[in-house]
């Protein structure tokens, strides 16, 4: 069974999508039911996280040997995770407007994630601004090397040395209230699996696109 | 149907003749247990959807969303279906 792991990303997606839903949660004053946009928002960045870490895998291979496949997966796993990183910081709006009181705050945690978006969204652009295929794959994997290396320390470091209002950053450790509740970790970590295996799905769908283009254009060639 | 039927009669006991769809739905069921908990939950200070969860329909937003899911989810995978054959189809 070559695509276990996909049937793993629909079976886990339900549960989560049920489960997440229905089973109790602490019961916590200004969040309330809010607290289940942990099992969605979260995973969010999650799976940004992990399909970027296998775009720049891509980008490195890529440079030692080039090849039109590994350009073409290493740009579909990072427009995968630019997609889900805009999806974390929509729904993580709507939450703060709920829970905060604002759609969008001067936090840390916040804007070091819009500036790392920031960052993605111009290797999209300097993609778009090649016409010579190998010059376009060559400096967009250096790029996305660089784009990796500068938008993890804006996520996951930055934020932790200041004051922020987000759950994970400053004064506030990670799930530090709720992670002891043991009934919120049987969704959310199926949820983390789940989303992140979706996300190699999608970038792996767009990826046999792309190269299924470039294999009829190449027969039209020949 | 003669099989299904007989696996119903005998729970998950039949599990493995059940197709790959029917072992999924019976995982996602098994999984799906600790919800019965959440029958039994008291109300105390901070509010929450209990009245939603106690005559509410909770449950059919509930159902819409799994289905709405399970929507996008089939779509996928029948995307997947019809890649894999142009594939096979532009190697001969």
């Amino acid at each position: 069974m070559k695509n276990w792991w996909k049937a793993l990303s629909v079976v886990l997606l339900l549960y989560v999508a049920v489960a997440g839903m229905l089973l109790p949660v602490p019961r916590l004053a200004i969040l309330n039911e809010t607290i289940r946009n942990l099992y969605f928002h979260v995973p969010m960045w999650f799976g940004m996280t992990f399909i970027l870490v296998a775009s720049v895998y891509y980008s490195v291979r890529y440079l030692r040997t080039p090849t039109p496949e590994l350009d073409i997966r290493a740009h579909e796993a990072a427009r995968t995770g630019i997609l889900m990183g805009f999806v974390g910081l929509a729904t993580g709006s709507i939450w703060a407007k709920f829970t905060w009181g604002a759609w969008w705050t001067n936090d840390p945690k916040l804007n070091g994630a819009a500036i790392a978006m920031l960052i993605y969204g111009a290797y999209l652009v300097l993609r778009s601004s090649f016409t010579d295929e190998q010059q376009r794959a060559r400096v967009s994997a250096i790029y996305n090397i660089f784009a990796f290396a500068t938008a993890m320390p804006l996520f996951y470091i930055l934020p932790r040395l200041t004051d922020s209002l987000h759950p994970g950053a400053g004064g506030n450790p990670a799930f530090a209230k709720y992670d002891l509740d043991s009934n919120m970790r049987l969704v959310f970590y199926p949820a983390v699996i789940g989303w992140t295996l979706l996300a190699f799905w999608l970038a792996q769908l767009a990826s046999r696109v792309s190269l299924l283009k470039l294999k009829v254009y190449e027969k039209q060639i020949a | 149907m003669k099989n299904r039927l007989r696996n119903w009669g005998l729970g998950g006991l039949g599990a493995w003749e059940l197709g790959f769809a029917g072992r999924a739905g019976l995982l996602v069921l098994a999984l799906l247990l600790p919800v019965l908990q959440a029958a039994a939950q008291t109300p105390d200070q901070p509010e929450m959807a209990d009245a939603l969860r106690g005559s509410g329909k909770i449950y059919v937003v509930v159902a819409v969303i799994a289905v709405v899911l399970a929507g996008l989810l089939f779509f996928l995978i029948s995307l997947d279906r019809k890649l894999t054959r142009l594939e096979k189809e532009l190697e001969e």
